[in-house]
């Protein structure tokens, strides 16, 4: 009886038809994948070189894959709930109760931790060490345990579907309500086991990314001379280091107070929610710069490239950035001016808030000014990078009006407040990310995605983001708080029906992506990238071949300016063979990583239901992974200069079938870069 | 030249297109959100939290309306089709722009603070409105999920009702026998968050007659979405009038009452009590606080209330 702890059959979602057919696509979603691998007899191929693998490549891919499977549930959630509000008038609307309540607390726990912080990993993990002229993140074998523990804690969510239900307390989880006396279930559980067990992996990845930036870059790549976007990273990686620790310590506390009756944070016995409230916003408010700053850098490596202009005021973009890195440390409690704290403890924190917006807004302006005297080619990375400052900037404005307390007593927890952090999430982030996944696609796949339907994709998001969104800050003006079930004031209604309309235009715009991803697998072989420089690229990642070599780099470039490999075009000195290739040495594939991801899993499933034989099971498999990998001094191998020089050969064969440029002949094309005239 | 044409000529009706949607997503909230309670309040409270509002959007127009002028020019004359567009590709410093980029959000930023501090002092909840004049003391218990106010001084307590006289500076201690919770009334100002062990305050005022809504705007649960009360701005005699019809009802709110009441409910209609017990509202802070001295508010410049 007790073997299963409270797991029980009426954990089984046969309650609700709604939860139940969750439930059912949840299983479906994963037989289907499990029988699209065996028709196409890829079992092997997906053990052994990428359940098992180091390369940060595939990792990189790996993890921007799970981020779609997560944004495609969140999005679900989202429309859930907008189709909930617009007919929820006097009524109770389509979902049971308490149904309401677990989707807005999934839809955020999924969209931070499942979608934006893996897509984030999965494109610096791609780029980051190609842009700095680098073979590999420093810890490889770290690299794959980060991955293994996000999948784990992603599909703890996806997982709570299925068995037994989700967290209603919000992504935020805010105490007491999160305590055991309201809510003794196991949803909480979900949430804080899915948050501590990716978190873990966040945390090892910040660490990962910042030795990988301070340790192996090429020769001559000095700190300023790195690329922009290698720059947010170095930026968001310390940031991730120092506050995620907080985000941990919260959430295991809580797990305390839950699992063995403590009581760091319940009405009484001493405890106070405003401790857990404070360190949860001295992780939140960083990690809100965590997930932005990285888009920063794709947006800057974008404009100025498909500017055809080198990117205007480098060093303020740095300087800017490291000061919104600083301040995001010192404006935390603006998440709660409404908490009861004085007016100078409110004042000082509204004045750094504020402070923020002159980094961000030298940002934009630097991007602007990077577009101008230039030759603008309209690709989705560049659509998704206007669409972006033009939206964001309105953001900014909420943003900092939500900063001045007076101002928030009023406007905190309406709608208003909703539309603002999704003003800047999703056109400050995802589009961020979209354009990267547009823009560095070719690198991970050797093909160029489908422009068409990335353009109509721009289209249906930015147009859906400004009718679902617009509505929300009309409604918060109009009062209506966040996550209303239903509600009886008719004059909301009309403008929940319009950002449920805008919430279907989105839902075309995740379409068009889907249609992309299929359209250009299926004529990859008219899009092929041949040069391993489609865009006519500034910086290093596109100086290997697309896809790159498992090493990256046969020789390590040297570098002796900005905009790296522009210069070497410039030059002339670019896809030049070396004399002659070495061995290099690689790092060997590894389970240990999945095995630790595995264990990690059924950790965090018997902590929620109480297994407790099997939490200690799972947590002695991680230990014996990590002492079996740490005592393994044969995991490294050589690849001979021989197998180096035929996988070169074959790529210099490629490249001279391939056109001079690949810009070549698209309307707007400025040209090659040529060694500039004497003055 | 004529596929370049088709792509700008696209690319202008998809920005129209856009530009439409937007203007008609204001348009048709602007009729409406002119009367809602945030813009069109009925207190001095919220009032000066609007003109803020208003002062602050219009002084970051100043680099807002720059960004979208400069997006359009740009992208629209820096087109790459368009070859007599001046190109300087290696153009990526120039100081004085860098002064204007750093300069002018920061002069706004500064501005900004200065208003930020003087507003933020002046509209502090905890303020006492007309320190010449008592304020009515009421203290507002947040229970699952309903509000309970209890007014020491006239010895009644409603559920789901707040009464007050208008151009009557009001002080409600708050505090939540339950998860926390956020005090709002939208029309006159707010919000505060009510936690149990502790107690906050909000000092508010209505200038005009009306019925307001105001809610717990921090979720807290299942009956989360129907805790909501009304607000009575009467004129004294009114105000009055309503204390004595409280003061007819039968139920009291001893402790038996009290426990009765705390327990979850939801939709609860309004409820009134003649007599409460003595020391109510601080036996619901010790219940959880342990006579803890770190939870005694600081600066509470309204004097307690028993």
């Amino acid at each position: 009886m007790d073997i299963f702890g409270r797991l029980t059959i009426e954990s089984l979602p046969f309650y609700s038809a709604i939860a139940a057919s969750g439930a059912a696509v949840t299983v479906l979603g994963a037989l289907s994948v499990a029988a699209v691998i065996t028709y196409f007899g890829a079992w092997r191929l997906v053990v052994f070189q990428w359940l098992s693998s180091v390369d940060h490549k595939k990792i990189g891919i790996m993890y921007i894959m799970l981020a779609l499977v997560m944004l495609v549930r969140g999005f679900v959630d989202a429309a859930m709930m907008r189709s909930q509000q617009a007919i929820a008038l006097n009524s109770d609307g389509y979902l049971p109760p308490g149904h309401f309540d677990q989707i807005f607390s999934s839809h955020g726990t999924i969209m931070i931790f499942f979608m934006a912080m893996p897509f984030l990993s999965g494109l610096i993990n791609l780029i980051m060490p190609q842009q700095i002229g680098s073979r590999d993140v420093a810890f490889p074998f770290m690299n794959a345990v980060s991955l293994w523990l996000s999948t784990a804690g992603a599909a703890l969510v996806l997982i709570s579907l299925v068995i037994g239900k989700f967290s209603t307390a919000g992504w935020t989880g805010y105490p007491p309500y999160s305590g055991l006396e309201f809510t003794p279930g196991v949803g909480v559980d979900y949430w804080i086991w899915a948050v501590l067990i990716s978190g873990f992996g966040s945390t090892m990845t910040g660490i990962n990314f910042l030795v990988t930036i301070i340790k192996c870059r090429a020769p001559g790549m000095t700190m300023f001379r790195m690329p922009l976007f290698t720059w947010t990273v170095f930026i968001t990686s310390v940031l991730i280091i120092f506050a995620f620790p907080a985000l941990t310590v919260a959430c295991a506390m809580l797990a305390l107070d839950r699992t063995l009756g403590m009581h760091f944070f319940t009405n009484g016995m001493g405890g106070n929610m405003m401790n857990y409230i404070n360190l949860f916003w001295l992780w939140g408010h960083p990690e809100v710069y965590i997930l932005i700053l990285p888009a920063f850098g794709v947006f800057s490596e974008v404009v100025a490239v498909f500017s055809q202009k080198r990117l205007f005021g480098y060093i303020s973009l740095v300087l800017a950035t490291m000061a919104i890195g600083l301040l995001s440390f010192t404006v935390w409690l603006h998440h709660f001016f409404t908490m009861g704290s004085s007016a100078r403890v409110n004042s000082f924190f509204g004045t750094m808030t504020t402070i923020i917006a002159v980094p961000t807004g030298v940002k934009v302006f630097d991007w602007l000014l990077t577009m101008y005297r230039g030759r603008i080619v309209f690709k989705p990375p560049l659509l998704f990078t206007i669409g972006f400052l033009v939206t964001f900037v309105i953001g900014g404005l909420s943003g900092v009006l939500l900063a001045l307390p007076p101002i928030d007593y009023l406007m905190h927890n309406t709608t208003f407040l909703i539309a603002h952090f999704h003003n800047m999430i999703i056109p400050g982030v995802l589009f961020g990310y979209l354009a990267g996944y547009m823009f560095w696609f070719p690198k991970a796949f050797g093909f160029k995605l489908n422009e068409k339907w990335g353009t109509r994709a721009f289209w249906c998001w930015i147009v859906g983001f400004y009718v679902a969104f617009m509505p929300l800050y009309v409604l918060g003006l109009l009062g209506m708080p966040r996550r209303m079930e239903h509600y009886e004031i008719a004059a909301w209604q009309p403008h929940l029906i319009v950002a449920a309309f805008g919430a279907f235009i989105i839902l075309l715009g995740m379409i068009c992506l889907g249609v992309q991803l299929w359209v250009s697998i299926r004529d990859r072989k008219e899009a092929l990238d041949l040069t391993g420089d489609p865009w006519n690229g500034r910086s290093l990642e596109w100086a290997t071949s697309s896809p790159a070599a498992p090493y990256n780099f046969a020789v390590l470039p040297k570098v002796e300016c900005r905009d790296a490999w522009w210069d070497m075009k410039q030059r002339g000195v670019a896809y030049q063979r070396p004399e002659k290739y070495e061995d290099i040495v690689m790092p060997k594939n590894t389970f240990a990583g999945a095995v630790i991801g595995a264990a990690g899993f059924a950790f965090g499933f018997a902590m929620i239901w109480w297994i407790w034989w099997l939490a200690l099971l799972s947590l002695a498999v991680i230990g014996a992974a990590i002492i079996v990998r740490a005592s393994n001094d044969d995991d490294e191998f050589v690849m001979p200069a021989s197998e180096v020089k035929a996988i070169e050969d074959a790529r210099f064969a490629q490249l001279a079938k391939a056109p001079k440029n690949a810009m070549e002949g698209e309307p707007g094309f400025a040209g090659q870069p040529a060694p500039e005239p004497a003055a | 030249m004529t596929v370049k044409n088709a792509r700008a000529l696209r690319w202008q009706s998809c920005a129209s297109t856009i530009l439409a949607a937007a203007a008609a997503a204001v348009l048709c909230g602007g009729c409406s959100v002119l009367d809602g309670p945030v813009l069109s309040p009925s207190g001095p409270i919220s009032l000066a939290q609007r003109d803020l509002l208003f002062k602050a959007v219009a002084i970051m127009m100043i680099v807002i309306v720059p960004v979208f002028v400069m997006a359009a020019i740009f992208t629209r004359r820096y087109r790459g089709t368009n070859r007599k567009a001046r190109y300087t590709p290696n153009f990526d410093f120039y100081w004085p722009l860098e002064i204007i980029v750093w300069g002018v959000p920061a002069a706004i930023i500064v501005w900004l603070s200065l208003h930020l501090w003087h507003y933020t002092y002046q509209l502090d909840p905890y303020k006492e409105i007309d320190p010449s004049v008592k304020p009515l003391q009421v203290q507002a218990i947040a229970q699952d999920w309903k509000w309970l106010f209890v007014y020491p001084e006239q010895n009644i307590a409603v559920v789901n009702e707040l009464a007050m006289p208008v151009n009557t500076p009001v002080s409600i201690a708050i505090t939540s026998d339950t998860a926390m919770n956020s005090l709002v009334i939208p029309a006159l100002g707010g919000q505060i968050y009510a936690m149990a062990g502790m107690q906050t305050r909000l000092n508010l005022l209505a200038d005009k007659t009306g019925t307001f809504w105001g809610r717990n705007v921090q979720y807290s649960g299942r009956g989360f979405a129907d805790q909501q009360f009304r607000t009575l701005a009467q004129p004294p005699a009114d105000f009055d009038a309503w204390v004595e019809k409280v003061k007819q009802s039968r139920k009291a709110l001893d402790a038996t009452a009290y426990d009765a009441l705390a327990k979850p409910s939801q939709k609860v209609p309004v409820t009134y009590f003649s007599g409460v017990e003595p020391g109510l509202f601080d036996k619901i802070i010790a219940k959880y606080s342990h006579g803890d001295s770190d939870r005694a508010p600081h600066h509470v410049n309204a004097g307690t209330t028993d």
